[in-house]
């Protein structure tokens, strides 16, 4: 499963809205570490779909949201729950560690 | 079992699997899974590999390794190393996914990784404004005023690159003069939103959830000043990626793995070292695919000569059989 991808335009709706607890992916197309990761968020996505939704956003796409959440490094993954940020992680990272940082929403 | 493993995804990785695979030793390479490609993939214009007089992308140049290194065969993993059994005739390495590969000769080429400064506030504020990825981070500084640390060719790229996004860029440098090649420091010293701050090391950073600003010490006269900054990226240079083998193989003084010689051996027979693992002094794209074809010319060797041992001792074995 490939995280959907959301923009400016549908944030308040899949993010600050959605029921679940939803992690966006901050990334961009020149940022290699963030294209590294991807393909390990998919399959966190897949293997966690029944407790963490998980959603990409484009920085260059979408910057003013990169600048209201203050990201100044990518990729950034940031945990919402009920529109409020609750878990944020920097960098690409194996997917055990991954798992680790965000076991309070996996497991 | 595997006649091949090789560790890593860099130029002495890739070299070594174009040789390996050609030599029909079908390697296996396990790339990592976040750090596929190595260095290169976080550099912008690569000028002075050979072969591409107009410059080439780091991340192309990577793709293209790859991609001669897989038109002979060669398989690749992308996952991590989390252990390593170097002794005896088969060698052992344990994937992150739990699996496990076993081969009769092993290359390590897991490169180098960025060196830190050592302040106890580097870990909270990694992300927040402080960083090791110009390529990565520059977007997010735009018409900021950041610094890079460092005096080599990696801090001065990066220094330029960030410039097309920065309105101002620092090089702070604890000497006088630069470790980088002319053209790139000539390069830095043309770029009027560039000013160099000679003499200086970072002796702190500045700002609870996000930089702004870092302390100075003037190396010669000990003077402590405040720079106010935005951002503030670190280039002091790469220390070897060793922490699988410690203990397993030797190592040199500058914490390299020591190896033989000209050669790519290590101090156990069948592992091979390759790249800016072995490599305290060049540590360039082009040295580390010279040492990596090294390395898979001698782990062919190698695996001939095991070859005609095992041959030997069936030999051996059927004339004993005879005798019984």
């Amino acid at each position: 499963m490939t995280a959907r991808a959301v923009t400016e335009a549908t944030f308040e709706q899949e993010v600050l809205k959605n029921d679940r607890a939803v992690l966006v992916d901050f990334w961009a197309e020149w940022c290699g570490p963030c294209r590294a990761v991807s393909p390990i968020l998919d399959q966190i996505a897949t293997e966690h779909s029944d407790k963490l939704d998980i959603v990409k956003l484009n920085v260059d796409e979408n910057p003013n949201l990169a600048m209201k959440y203050q990201i100044t490094a990518i990729p950034a993954f940031k945990v919402f729950e009920k529109g409020e940020v609750v878990k944020t992680v920097i960098g690409a990272k194996p997917k055990p560690a991954l798992e680790a940082d965000l076991a309070a929403f996996i497991s | 079992m595997r006649d091949i493993i090789i560790i890593g995804s860099g130029p002495a990785g890739f070299t070594a699997a174009i040789y390996a695979a050609r030599a029909e030793l079908k390697p296996l390479l396990i790339a990592s899974s976040v750090e596929i490609g190595g260095e290169l993939m976080n550099t912008t214009e690569v000028e002075n590999y050979p072969g591409f007089p107009e410059g080439i992308m780091g991340p192309d140049l990577m793709a293209k390794f790859q991609a001669q290194a897989e038109r002979f065969g060669t398989e690749v993993v992308y996952d991590d190393v989390v252990e390593l059994e170097v002794e005896g005739p088969v060698k052992r390495v344990k994937l992150g996914n739990g699996g496990v590969e076993e081969a009769r000769a092993i290359i390590y080429a897991t490169g180098s990784a960025y060196r830190k400064l050592g302040l106890p506030e580097e870990e909270v504020l990694s992300g927040h404004g402080l960083s090791w990825c110009a390529t990565c981070d520059g977007f997010f500084f735009r018409q900021k005023t950041i610094a890079v640390v460092g005096g080599g060719d990696s801090a001065m790229e990066e220094a330029t690159f960030l410039t097309r996004f920065a309105d101002k860029v620092y090089i702070i440098h604890r000497r006088d003069t630069l470790k980088a090649s002319k053209i790139m420091q000539q390069r830095a010293f043309d770029n009027e939103k560039i000013e160099f701050i000679w003499n200086a090391e970072v002796t702190a950073i500045h700002g609870d959830t996000q930089v702004n600003g870092v302390t100075l010490r003037d190396t010669e006269t000990g003077d402590v000043r405040a720079l106010d900054l935005d951002g503030l990226f670190v280039a002091i240079g790469n220390d070897p990626r060793t922490h699988l083998v410690h203990g397993k193989l030797e190592l040199t003084p500058e914490g390299t793995i020591a190896v033989e010689g000209r050669s790519t051996r290590t101090s156990v027979e069948g592992v091979f070292a390759a790249g800016d693992v072995i490599d305290p002094t060049y540590r360039q794209a082009i040295t580390a695919a010279g040492t990596g074809a090294t390395a898979a010319l001698d782990a062919e060797h190698y695996l001939a000569a095991l070859g005609n041992e095992n041959a030997a001792e069936a030999v051996l074995e059927t004339e004993f059989a005879v005798v019984d």
